[in-house]
């Protein structure tokens, strides 16, 4: 699932010319100290019971109680939306402009 | 109390507020922004309705508003995922773009 949003997300860095993975450093910024919090709060709430992932459906590697996929949608959900974001930025000045 | 309804609105009222207070983004006064939510929205609904509706991800019906049971539409869910989700997609993604537009604002590298 996580692939397929990067397979939607990343043709738009190209078609409006954006520079979101020329800024790595930036980049990092925006999504690690973030992600961060959110999986502190994922791990709290899963420890708790509030919810639980399907170990049939999950890769069997476990941190910290979530299955690894888990950390990698707190690094791909941010980035899909920060490209989203931009691309919608670049759609509207291409508008303007013309 | 539901924990998950408690911390998701929470992380919502956190987000809005870095955005308009602390880093002094105010992607939610922008039009932009909402058009890319509503983008982010409608994908959101598909994949957290893959996760949800297989139950890949299930919840405890104390956490939430609505029951264990994942329907597609009522008992506190929309698209098979608790109404949470979507707050707690909506914090973690403006949060993240805030930063990201705050970050380009500081070092002039923004388009």
């Amino acid at each position: 699932m996580l692939v397929l949003v990067l397979i939607a997300v990343l043709p738009l860095h190209n078609y409006y010319r954006l520079d979101v993975m020329g800024q790595p450093a930036r980049l990092l910024k925006a999504v690690l100290p973030v992600a961060g919090v959110f999986v502190t709060w994922d791990i709290a709430a899963t420890a708790a019971g509030q919810w639980q992932f399907d170990p049939a459906q999950t890769f069997a590697g476990r941190l910290w109680g979530l299955p690894l996929e888990e950390y990698a949608f707190f690094v791909v959900i941010p980035f899909a939306g920060i490209l989203t974001l931009e691309a919608v930025t670049a759609a509207r000045a291409r508008r303007n402009k013309s | 109390m539901n924990a998950y309804t408690v911390a998701a609105a929470l992380a919502v009222l956190v987000a809005i507020s870095a955005d308009l207070f602390v880093l002094h983004t105010a992607l939610v006064r922008s039009l932009t922004w909402w058009m890319a939510y509503g983008i982010i929205l409608f994908f959101q609904l598909l994949t957290n309705g893959w996760l949800t509706g297989r139950g890949i991800v299930r919840y405890n019906d104390a956490a939430i508003v609505g029951s264990e049971r994942a329907v597609l539409f009522g008992d506190g869910r929309i698209a098979y995922a608790p109404v949470e989700d979507l707050a707690f997609g909506f914090a973690l993604v403006l949060i993240s773009c805030a930063v990201w537009v705050w970050t380009g604002t500081r070092t002039g590298s923004s388009q």
